[in-house]
């Protein structure tokens, strides 16, 4: 599904990940742990197509991303990936059901119905004409989760998905990529929580831009 | 759900796009009042310009004819009866006002003196049918009568006679032996002040005649084409002949009353007319740089706001992207939201900008100005086009706006 050969990024003199080399199969959730600064966030842009490296390769679905246009990228991230931010990156002025829709709309066709379902999927069919200021953080999340996999993307890259939300919330979110899991998506969730990591198959450390451990 | 996305932010982030509406309304407002003004500058000199005086004289031909060797004034006469035919050319409705002009002399207490007889006012029946009230009571509005303007058996003395004869106004006169009310004193800025001013019936000796006639119409000001047509209309392409004789160059109307008069000369008073163009083109100078200095700075206003705009919604359009909005799915969404508020400050504005127009246009000319639609629609295409222009920096921002930077910050 994803394979990562000898990556570095560097922004100017900083090198946020040096010779990273990963594979990721198909169906596999993998954690990615480490301290702020080791180079998790950098790793999941290029994962999820929002970045390139400065070199190496990064396979993503057959596709080389290093060498894909603007373009190819777009199309990678819009057909192949699912995002969940740590902040709930919502658009402000649309609904619930609006945010998800926004998703199919840049994939396809918006389907109301559908996205009703989504909500209704991660319990929120009851807020789905609230804006975002009138939810939750956890309820936002969760409108996030939904919104990732409307498209039912081969792939989801989350980061610290549960790191802003109560336990209810947490619980909720795990239990749900527990499921996609369990239905065979990809899943790669970078978080700090040792407990989150232990859901995964498979967790790597990463520590000033390498691979510091990995473990099954 | 493009519709839908602009809708909610339009309604629910109105207060961001009111600064751009408020912005291209005023840019809009300005341009609709500059240009409508523009537009109807030639009207609007041409009317005030009426008031230095008549801008077409006509002679008989044969004196015209010896005036231009000798430039010398010829004692030749006209037939007055025929003039209201002036009134049925072509460009009927332009031709203001007229008045025949006859010199004399008269016998005034046992002295010669100059005589001049005019149309103080005279009421017309044309052969259209239509009624007109003109005389150099309308031509020569600088004329200052002391007194009241007379009626067709009173006369005007000229302050210069007046003040050596110790004329004033409700006095008599025995001219030639015929004894006429003075109904005032004028002072025509040396033009008849030692001159009796009489109507033209009321002259001894010669009925029904004049030296020349005076004809103040409405034109547009000269241009390539009317200079080259009052040198030789018969010289001009059947295409420009028919551009000219259908625009109301000095030159053409001169032209279409001489096939009114075949036998009259009309010629334009160079100054007058030379004096519209000079003055038009000027004013029009001003205006079109007061429009492009407003323009400019509509485009710059606009350009802040988009960009502001840009920068406050970065985590929005970053967000699309990476759900997977293409660039130009996002610049057509932020150019449609800006298109619109601007379509709505552009609307306002011209109605606003028209309603200035007419508020300058009665507070400087004393009369309103038209409404033409094809000023609001240049103005309209220019705001669109300041609006692109000003959404130019924005654009740029917003295509190298990568989603990673601003969705982890």
């Amino acid at each position: 599904m994803l394979e990562l050969e000898s990556v570095t990024k560097a922004y100017g003199n900083l090198r946020a990940l040096k010779e990273v080399s990963l594979r990721v199969a198909p169906g596999e959730w993998l954690s990615v742990m480490g301290p702020s600064g080791s180079g998790k966030t950098t790793l999941m842009n290029l994962v999820g197509c929002l970045d390139t490296p400065t070199s190496g390769r990064v396979v993503l679905d057959g596709v080389e991303t290093n060498r894909a246009s603007r373009s190819e990228l777009t199309r990678l991230r819009r057909d192949t990936v699912g995002l969940v931010f740590q902040r709930f990156h919502l658009v402000p002025h649309l609904t619930a059901l609006e945010n998800i829709m926004v998703a199919q709309y840049y994939h396809s066709l918006p389907d109301a119905k559908q996205a009703m379902e989504a909500l209704e999927r991660v319990g929120l069919a009851d807020r789905a004409k609230h804006l975002p200021r009138e939810l939750s953080g956890g309820e936002q999340q969760r409108v996030c989760v939904a919104r990732a996999l409307i498209n039912y993307p081969k792939l989801v890259l989350a980061d610290e998905p549960v790191g802003n939300l109560d336990e209810d919330n947490e619980r909720r979110v795990l239990e749900f990529f527990a499921g996609l899991h369990a239905d065979g998506t990809t899943l790669v969730v970078v978080t700090h929580d040792p407990k989150v990591a232990a859901l995964g198959q498979r967790t790597i450390v990463l520590e000033h831009g390498r691979i510091a451990k990995e473990a099954a | 759900m493009f519709w839908r996305m602009i809708r909610r932010s339009l309604l629910r982030v109105w207060r961001a796009k009111l600064l751009i509406v408020v912005t291209v309304a005023l840019g809009a407002v300005i341009s609709t009042a500059v240009a409508t003004l523009l537009v109807n500058a030639s009207d609007k000199v041409n009317q005030e310009l009426r008031g230095y005086g008549a801008n077409i004289t006509l002679r008989p031909k044969q004196a015209a004819a010896l005036d231009e060797l000798y430039a010398a004034g010829s004692a030749a006469t006209l037939e007055v009866a025929d003039l209201p035919k002036i009134k049925t050319i072509f460009w009927a409705y332009n031709i203001l006002d007229f008045s025949p002009f006859l010199q004399t002399t008269a016998e005034l207490d046992a002295r010669e003196v100059p005589v001049v007889g005019v149309w103080f006012s005279k009421h017309l029946s044309l052969p259209t049918g239509e009624e007109l009230t003109t005389g150099v009571e309308a031509l020569r509005t600088w004329w200052e009568v002391d007194g009241e303007w007379p009626t067709p058996d009173q006369a005007l003395v000229g302050k210069d006679l007046a003040a050596a004869i110790g004329i004033a106004p409700g006095d008599h006169l025995a001219l030639s032996d015929t004894d006429i009310e003075v109904a005032g004193v004028v002072d025509t800025d040396g033009e008849f002040d030692d001159s009796v001013i009489l109507d033209l019936d009321a002259v001894p000796g010669q009925p029904g005649l004049a030296n020349w006639v005076e004809v103040s119409a409405l034109t547009t000001p000269d241009n390539e084409l009317s200079r080259r047509a009052a040198a030789n209309p018969e010289g001009l392409s059947a295409k420009d002949w028919e551009t000219w004789y259908c625009t109301a160059y000095v030159s053409a109307i001169s032209y279409q009353i001489e096939e009114a008069l075949p036998e009259l000369s009309a010629r334009a008073v160079r100054q007058v007319s030379e004096s519209e163009g000079v003055v038009l083109d000027r004013t029009q100078l001003l205006l079109l740089l007061v429009a492009a200095l407003c323009l400019a700075s509509t485009a710059l206003g606009v350009a802040g706001m988009v960009v502001r705009s840009v920068l406050e919604r970065s985590a929005e359009i970053g967000l699309l992207k990476a759900v997977g909005a293409t660039d130009a799915a996002v610049l057509a969404l932020i150019l449609t939201e800006t298109m619109l508020v601007a379509a709505l400050g552009t609307v306002l504005g011209i109605g606003a900008g028209f309603a200035v127009a007419q508020a300058i246009s009665w507070q400087v000319f004393g009369s309103g100005s038209e409404a033409n639609p094809v000023v609001f629609a240049v103005v309209a295409a220019a705001m669109v086009a300041v609006v692109l222009l000003g959404s130019a920096p924005a654009v740029r921002m917003l295509r190298r706006l990568r989603p990673a930077e601003v969705l982890h910050g």
